[in-house]
């Protein structure tokens, strides 16, 4: 007891706590490691191998090197294994609602902001833009098919107005379908950009802002030579974090063209691909390739955000 | 002096032109935001055969009458998609939350060698897709027969990068250390430290993390989609995928918009009461400039 009391103090000053750090963590890493790491070299192993199901045969696991990524990039005779066709639409259904929704969010962080316009009911506002974005996709997506289906009530209203004779079969038109899914896109996330970019600009040092004003700029020239600039680390991280999004665009197109992405496999997503080989043929191979080249893509693009990010530092 | 007032003045009104341009878009952007759920909720209170006859901006009387038909339909069981959605979701959100605040604990609070390559880690897988690794996941669950069962829906929330993140910046702005000496000093232990002194600091950003895990897990359809075929099992975002490939002419259209209203609407009852908070939780932890 009296050895103890002794050392005590002196010990004190040396209790190491990293045990606990290790512990605190492991559960973190145990089960990504579980879930995710092992997994992902699963599926990186199984893109070597044919590996599918055919009717009641199984064929396969055998190995067969790069064979899954040639077929990917070889086009075939019914045209349904196209994946640079896919990630092209992918990209044009990207920026259709990117493009929208990063400049109305700019302008909408901007007036939110501003002094000047001093924006009443500013929360009302928020809080309607920015709900979409916690909507469920599928959901969302099903209620512009109800509303855009032939029987729905936009063909009702474009017939009673006698704008059409009969109802617009507009899921048999590649550029309609584009536009619906585009359209939802934006409004899922410009809400969130919006919030975001606000909270970029009020970051800026007002005494910037004071003193543009001060040397007689316009609120033109205040953006594009003060906001912008500044804003430039913020925005960049949202183009590529929106465009990481946008690889993974299934919901909405899925829902919308009950996954076979017509007309014409137009909207037909990379993730949809991925999961048509998954759902019946069970096809772990090609599967297993087309995410490979998607992790490939956003490893690069990953890149680009940490840049983004530790450039300033 | 009349010229500087004049100019004043017009001055004045291109501010007043600016100002209400501004919010002609603004309300514009929010009745486009607002429509298509305006819409869902009319028609959603009309009858099928209402519906059939035409377009209406103003809802019917049928609201009650296609609630009942939805929730006691017998090929898609609503009631039992909301539990099962609900169980997946919130043992997910509370899972990620718990674990994430004590990820983030264990980094922010303690000295070890591998805590900087731990941090760098998480903040790099931050951004793979959780469907880059779907075929080897989907590849255990079968070897597992972990099929149709809500463990691996809900077990992979004990690793949740964002939110991780999310806790993490907030510890860096309101925890002192000191609090955590005192209660060394006190003899409380480290785990005990964390749950009953920690935690309770964290709440508000615990709030904000519980919401948005629990809205993401009761939105999810991927992984859902490839895991759970049994009808008993299924979630609403799946209800919703087979609602849109049965053959759709055949279908009660009031009890169709009802459906869609149901699976949206819990979230939108809380959002309603917590935007607040929500939106402010928007930019807590996603932003370093």
């Amino acid at each position: 007891m009296n050895q103890l009391r002794e050392k005590a103090p002196a010990k004190h000053k040396s209790i190491s706590y990293a045990k606990w750090g290790y512990l605190f963590i492991a559960p973190f890493f145990i089960t990504y490691a579980i879930f995710k790491l092992y997994p992902l070299f699963l599926t990186i192993y199984n893109s070597f191998f044919e590996n599918y199901r055919s009717g009641l045969k199984q064929v396969g696991p055998n190995f067969v090197g790069l064979a899954n990524y040639i077929k990917l990039f070889t086009p075939d005779a019914n045209g349904i294994i196209d994946i640079i066709k896919y990630t092209g639409n992918t990209v044009v259904l990207w920026l259709g609602g990117a493009i929208p929704q990063i400049v109305i969010a700019l302008l909408l962080a901007i007036f939110f902001t501003s002094y000047r316009l001093n924006i009443k009911g500013q929360q009302f506002f928020k809080t309607v833009i920015y709900m979409p974005n916690l909507i469920m996709a599928s959901a969302f997506s099903m209620l512009f098919y109800t509303l855009f289906s032939n029987v729905g009530p936009v063909n009702q209203l474009l017939m009673q107005m006698g704008i059409a004779e009969k109802p617009i079969d507009f899921f048999a038109i590649k550029i309609t379908v584009r536009s619906l899914i585009c359209l939802m896109n934006f409004l899922l996330w410009f809400g969130n950009t919006t919030i975001l970019l606000m909270a970029g600009i009020m970051g800026i040092d007002q005494n910037m802002f004071e003193a543009a004003n001060i040397d007689g700029a316009t609120s033109t020239q205040t953006f594009f030579r003060v906001t912008l600039p500044l804003l430039t680390p913020i925005l960049v991280y949202t183009v590529i974090t929106a465009l990481i999004g946008g690889l993974q665009m299934f919901d909405v197109p899925q829902v919308l063209t009950n996954g076979a992405g017509n007309p014409n496999r137009s909207s037909m997503t990379l993730i949809m691909f991925l999961n048509s080989y998954l759902k019946t043929s069970k096809n772990y191979g090609m599967a297993g390739a087309i995410s490979v080249i998607i992790f490939i893509i956003t490893g690069l693009l990953s890149m680009l955000v940490y840049r983004s990010l530790t450039k300033k530092d | 002096m009349n010229r500087l007032s004049d100019e004043n003045l017009r001055a004045r009104r291109q501010l007043k032109l600016s100002r209400f341009v501004v919010y002609l878009i603004l309300i514009f952007l929010s009745v486009l935001s607002l429509f298509s759920f305006y819409m869902l909720i009319v028609n959603a209170s009309r009858s099928n055969a209402d519906l059939q006859g035409g377009f209406r901006l103003l809802p019917s009387n049928y609201f009650f009458k296609n609630l009942k038909n939805a929730w006691t339909d017998a090929s898609i069981n609503v009631p039992r998609g909301m539990l099962n959605s609900f169980i997946i979701a919130a043992s997910t959100a509370v899972l990620a939350t718990y674990f994430s605040a004590l990820t983030a604990y264990g980094i922010h609070a303690y000295d070890f060698k591998l805590k900087k390559l731990a941090f760098t880690f998480i903040m790099a897988v931050m951004v793979i897709p959780n469907q880059v690794s779907a075929v080897g996941f989907y590849q255990m669950c079968v070897k597992l027969g972990w099929t149709n069962n809500y463990l691996p829906l809900i077990l992979p929330g004990i690793a949740a990068p964002i939110v991780f993140f999310y806790m993490k910046q907030y510890m860096e702005s309101v925890l002192p250390m000191e609090i955590v000496d005192a209660a060394r000093v006190d003899g409380s232990g480290e785990f005990r430290t964390f749950n009953t002194i920690i935690l309770p600091m964290l709440k508000p950003a615990l709030a904000v993390q519980l919401i948005f895990t629990f809205v993401e897990s009761w939105n999810n359809y991927f992984m859902p989609a490839l895991l759970l075929d049994k009808a008993e099992m299924k979630t609403v975002p799946l209800m919703i995928a087979q609602l849109r490939s049965a053959d759709y002419s055949k279908f009660d259209m009031g009890k169709v918009y009802m459906f869609i209203l149901l699976a949206i609407l819990p979230v939108v009852v809380v959002y309603i009461f917590l935007s607040k908070s929500i939106i402010k939780g928007v930019t807590a932890g996603s932003v370093k400039g």
